[in-house]
């Protein structure tokens, strides 16, 4: 889903409890749109992209999607600065465009790769789950996020503020996710890359992402093992001393994906790794 | 849209999921396994692309192509994909069968050599992923043959090519829906319920509460007995007792109108104390949850919220410890699981052209069922009939009447066809689970290795009802305290009502829990006497001609009638022999074995009758009770049938699980599909072999197509036609008794990390002693199943209750179950030469069993590589870390 975190119904309306026991269809939908074909933003709008996690939970203060991929972006778009992602490009199609950092982050996917072939890397970040694997990727690369408005004024937000925490996003009512913009110079960086699950291919706990760029500024993010991303920037390579003092302490998420003293002990784990490996080629 | 190569002009409703759109259709190979996208039961290919149906907009698909399971194949062939699926039996209940094929017939070369990223979407929760791949492989197992062969399941071409009917696989006119609303509180009284918004919804028939309920008081848990099970429970009650209990019930023309006017029933609650832990429950001052209930009701102490507990001891218990040379002594834990099974609760319920009541549900007993309604709603048994189609898993969930009661009286109000079906979450939230418990063990022991003292003190929380809590409190110190000689035991035992959701049957039925306690216990007495585990235990398993003794006290009827538990520790001793596979650094490499014994049937009567009837065309009828939920008892009662009457199983056709078609059947449970419907089908097939013969006059011999007298043959044709109407049919009936046991062994060789917590499976070794093995490809795949299933208990799943009372993970993306890459593979030896009195043809059970020693050798593993005990489970990653880290195991 790419949503808003838009008006709805007031919440004693929507018990949760009750709306988790009952879902099946979205039955309150009562009509589905073209994204900019349905006039004004109303109470009970969402916005529709692949729907994988928009049909997967229940929606019960939603009355109407409005399709984004009705609008017809091109899903990958080369430029001389980087590349262009459209919200609505499949997992799928950033996997097969190929660099082996977005297919590990692909790999990192619960999903199967059939969920992939319509799940889309906007509804993957605006889903905001702490184990995106669309956060964790576009975050590392220092993307930015182009947001735009239905009367389409767009403002740019950066990955890592635009995931505001488990589930929440920092999109305003009647805003969509537009695309999200990778730079050339972390495209080309040297990367890193390591993933703790509970399980074998399971949903990540911890998932850390380092880059060294050209001009040898190092980049450690961290996602899955935090509420939303946390991002640590050197001019040069730190000390594992260094690194490990950056790492804030009081982020670590609690949840049924693992305890947060195993997922610290992991990310920890692997910064250490990642610093060694990212070192040792500099 | 066009489906399978057919335009279909109907258009899906705007929030409607292509899933249920295309049953909608008729395409009811397309299954409901989550509705998340998390069990790819629903798997379609939309423009040749794989999905999953259920998080797929029905509205996008309208201008493409979509095939499903029933249109894979071209024209009357089967697909290669379905095909191989049924010469490798890739399936058991069958119900995620389609899913599985419909993806691994879009797979290409690299997927297929990755099959556990592959099938990352499917879950099967049946089989252990072994027979799949082998599938996806192209290995043939399967095998025209009589008993002691790889004869293919009867369904099998059916459910490969989406043809299996389900419980909701079903077209009925009028039908209503019914949806449910559920308690906010874990324990509250009703003081006020307002239906009249609800009511007031376009499509709204009826809202049920429990004012419209039946007074009278029932257990959701079925036995033959129905004083086994505590009369605790109303179909709506004025208290709830658990977040997740009905508090209402809407019936609407659409679940969506049904939905909507849950949403707009008003309840006002008076919130009640609440108690969530067992022990809690049971001091003094804790809230009770049944006043008022007592003796009468089957609840052992209600008033201190014991619903069942047990008290015995042979010998001297304390003076044994006293006197032995060693003793250990802790206490363990096992979680709350869920079942899981594939296909949800849920029934449909309508009246035939006699007025009768009809239901057809997803159960694992329906005469049971059937008896239940009929006392509940004062109806004679000949007024109601209850059936099942093809059931999508059971594990336990389904020996329980969890719907049923509910459309019953939903068409009885309306009188018209109501459906009630399940959600996954609902599944999770209102439905029963494994029993936790909390178990207290002390061993003690001679230098010379003699067990002299075995105590436990057990504690299960039955949860909110006491649907068979006393019934797994018992039998959880049956057979794991009988499974070892030792002069002195001593079991003191409680279930305890909590406001929690319900437990219920589960695979095992309660020894599991208990034998988790009991061999690890085992595990460390024998390194305080600094002997070998493996032989420490062999130097003190009960032996064949052993009397079978509990502290309960002992069952006349139970006896070691047939023994292969030797050649099972065998088995392990092989394999302890076997050389270590290479590990990375700093990984602990360490090896355990755990053992199970079980009943053969459970206690206090178990029946079922089969009729078998020789048809014109020179075939065979065979009618039985028993519901075909993937243990492939069906197999094997045509193979017996077959066997006895000279034929072939595919001229045995089969009619079952339906209150029309046999008398009674006790049901699918406890471990019975083969030792006792399997009995009944034995006799029917003799008696009908004699009838033959006779009709024959004087007969000698019987093969497929006619019975030999003399130098002539009687074809089988001419027989079914002299008969004419009297027919040619025999009846079989087996009692349920005596009894005999089954063995299992599990060892496993792992590998730790204890700098992430992971545990390596690097061999898994499983030793079965089901007598003779009546089919050794299906029993082949309980075993690897009851294995996958207990892994997942061991190593990860856990139903998660908040301090409110909610169910934290009630998805499958939350409530992980294992996955294709969560399975290791099993080498599965079956002893040979036991043949035992008691079972059909010398068979004994194998469903249940291979469960129950998978946790505790896991655990004696772990604690062989690590030096660390782990008393609770799962052995999650996390936990293992913790616990290897911070030093808070048991060392």
């Amino acid at each position: 889903m790419i949503s808003g975190n838009g008006p709805t119904l007031p919440p004693s309306e929507v018990p949760e409890y009750e709306a988790r026991g009952l879902h099946v269809d979205l039955n309150t939908i009562d009509e589905v749109a073209g994204a900019l074909d349905a006039g004004a933003w109303r109470p009970g709008d969402g916005w529709l992209a692949g729907g994988t996690y928009l049909f997967s939970e229940p929606q019960p203060h939603l009355r109407r999607l409005r399709d984004l991929t009705t609008l017809g972006w091109p899903s990958l778009t080369e430029t001389p600065d980087g590349l262009l992602i459209a919200a609505t490009c499949t997992i799928a199609e950033l996997d097969r465009y190929g660099p082996p950092l977005f297919g590990r982050c692909c790999d990192a996917f619960l999903a199967s790769f059939k969920i992939q072939h319509v799940a889309t890397v906007g509804g993957n970040l605006c889903a905001a789950l702490p184990a995106g694997p669309m956060t964790s990727l576009t975050a590392a690369l220092d993307g930015s996020c182009t947001v735009e408005s239905l009367s389409g004024e767009r403002r740019l937000v950066p990955v890592v503020d635009f995931v505001t925490g488990d589930g929440t996003t920092d999109l305003r009512p009647a805003e969509f996710l537009r695309s999200v913009f990778l730079p050339a110079s972390a495209l080309t960086a040297r990367s890193a890359f390591r993933r703790g699950s509970l399980h074998t291919l399971g949903r990540s706990a911890a998932l850390v992402i380092g880059r060294v760029d050209a001009d040898g500024t190092f980049v450690l993010t961290i996602t899955a093992s935090t509420r939303r991303p946390v991002q640590l920037r050197f001019a040069t390579v730190p000390s594992a001393a260094e690194l490990r003092a950056r790492i804030p302490e009081d982020r670590w998420l609690d949840d049924v994906h693992g305890r947060p003293a195993w997922r610290r002990h992991l990310t920890l784990r692997y910064a250490d790794e990642i610093r060694d490996e990212l070192a040792a080629g500099s | 849209m066009i489906v399978n190569g057919v335009r279909h002009d109907r258009e899906p409703r705007p929030g409607q999921c292509l899933r249920t759109h295309l049953r909608d259709l008729g395409h009811f190979g397309v299954k409901k396994g989550c509705d998340a996208g998390d069990c790819g039961a629903c798997t379609v290919h939309v423009d040749g692309s794989p999905v999953h149906s259920c998080v797929y907009p029905a509205v996008r698909a309208s201008d493409k192509a979509v095939t499903t399971i029933e249109g894979l194949a071209d024209g009357d062939d089967l697909h290669p994909v379905q095909q191989r699926f049924l010469d490798a039996q890739g399936f058991q209940c069958g119900f995620c069968t389609a899913g599985f094929v419909m993806t691994a017939a879009a797979l290409d070369d690299r997927q297929r050599d990755d099959l556990p990223r592959a099938f990352k979407g499917n879950l099967c929760r049946c089989t252990g992923y072994r027979a799949i791949e082998d599938a996806v492989h192209g290995v043939r197992h399967a095998d025209e043959a009589g008993v002691g062969g790889n004869a293919p399941a009867p369904a099998g071409p059916l459910v490969v090519t989406g043809a299996a009917r389900y419980t909701f696989d079903v077209d009925v006119p009028d039908l209503l829906h019914l949806r449910v609303l559920r308690s906010p509180h874990a324990h509250a009284r009703i003081v006020r319920i307002d239906t009249s918004a609800a009511l007031a919804v376009p499509g709204v028939h009826t809202v049920l509460t429990h004012e419209d309920a039946p007074a009278k008081l029932f257990s959701t848990g079925r036995h033959e007995r129905d004083q086994d099970d505590p009369l605790d429970t109303r179909v709506l009650d004025d208290v709830v007792r658990f977040r997740g209990q009905r508090v209402a019930a809407v019936v609407a023309e659409s679940e969506g109108a049904a939905e909507e006017a849950c949403r707009r029933i008003v309840v006002e609650y008076d919130v009640l104390d609440a108690v969530l832990d067992a022990e809690e429950a049971l001091r003094p001052g804790a809230p009770v949850l049944h006043p008022g209930k007592g003796p009468g009701d089957g609840i052992a102490r209600a008033e201190a919220n014991v619903a069942g507990e047990v008290h015995g001891e042979i010998g001297d218990v304390e003076a044994a410890l006293a006197a032995a040379d060693a003793t250990w002594t802790g206490t363990f834990r096992t979680q709350r699981v869920q079942h899981a099974s594939l296909e949800t609760h849920g029934s449909v319920a309508w009246f035939d052209r006699a007025g009768r009541l009809v239901v057809r549900s997803s159960s694992q007993v329906p005469f049971l069922t059937r008896r239940a309604l009929c006392t509940l709603f004062d109806l004679p048994l000949d007024r109601v009939r209850v059936l099942t189609g093809r059931v999508g898993g059971g594990f336990g969930g389904k020996q329980e009447m969890l719907a049923e009661d509910l459309v019953a009286l939903a068409a009885l109000t309306t009188r018209r066809p109501v459906k009630y079906e399940y959600t996954r979450s609902e599944q999770f939230e209102g439905a029963t689970t494994r029993h936790p418990f909390t178990t207290r063990i002390r061993l003690g022991a001679t230098s010379d290795g003699t067990l002299t003292a075995l105590d436990l003190r057990i504690v299960s929380n039955t949860g909110a009802y006491g649907n068979h809590g006393p019934g797994v409190l018992f039998h959880a110190c049956g057979e794991s305290m009988a499974v070892y000689r030792c002069a002195n035991k001593k079991v003191e035992g409680y279930a305890a009502y909590t406001n929690t959701v319900p437990s219920g049957a589960f695979r095992g039925y309660g020894l599991g829990q208990v034998l988790f306690a009991v061999e690890s216990a085992m595990d460390e007495l024998a390194r305080e006497l600094g002997l070998d585990p493996v032989e420490f235990r062999a130097r003190n398993v009960i032996r064949a001609g052993d009397p079978l003794v509990t502290p309960a006290g002992h069952e006349a009827d139970l006896t070691v009638a047939s023994y292969g538990l030797d050649q099972c520790l065998d088995v392990v001793r092989t394999a302890r022999a076997s050389r270590p596979d290479a590990v990375g650094e700093g990984w602990l490499v360490g090896e355990g074995t755990a053992v199970a014994m079980i009943a053969t049937t459970p206690p206090n009567g178990h029946y079922a009758d089969a009729t078998l009837t020789l048809l014109a065309d020179g075939r065979y009828d065979l009618a039985v009770g028993t519901a075909e939920f993937g243990n492939g008892s069906t197999t094997v009662f045509a193979q017996i049938a077959a066997d006895v009457l000279g034929t072939s199983t595919d001229r045995v056709t089969i009619r079952q699980s339906d209150t029309d078609v046999v008398g009674h059947d006790t049901g699918a449970f406890g471990s019975t599909g083969t030792t006792v419907t399997g009995n009944a089908v034995l006799s029917a097939a003799r008696a009908l072999r004699e009838r033959l013969l006779a009709a024959a006059g004087g007969g000698t011999r019987l093969d497929a197509d006619a019975v030999v007298v003399g130098t002539t043959r009687v074809t089988l044709k001419d027989l079914a036609e002299t008969a004419g109407s009297t027919r040619l049919t025999a009846h079989g009936h087996f009692g349920g008794t005596p009894r005999s046991v089954a063995f299992n062994v599990q060892w496993f060789r792992v590998a730790v990390d204890p700098g992430t917590g992971e545990i390596r499976i690097l061999r898994s070794v499983h030793a079965a002693d089901a007598g003779t093995v009546m089919n050794p490809m299906q029993c082949r795949g309980q075993i690897e199943g009851g294995i996958a299933q207990a892994l997942g208990a061991a190593l990860f799943e856990e139903v998660r209750i908040d301090a409110d009372g909610a169910v934290t993970n009630p998805t499958l993306r939350t409530y992980h179950l294992p996955t294709f890459a969560d399975v290791p593979r099993t080498d599965v030896h079956f002893v040979t030469g036991v043949h035992d009195p008691v079972g059909p043809l010398g068979a004994k059970s194998m469903s249940e069993s291979p469960f129950n020693p998978v946790a505790p050798a896991l655990a004696n593993a772990v604690r062989d590589a690590t030096g660390v005990r782990f008393t609770a489970l799962p052995l999650a990653r996390d936990v293992v870390w913790q616990t290897l880290t911070e030093g808070t195991g048991a060392r």
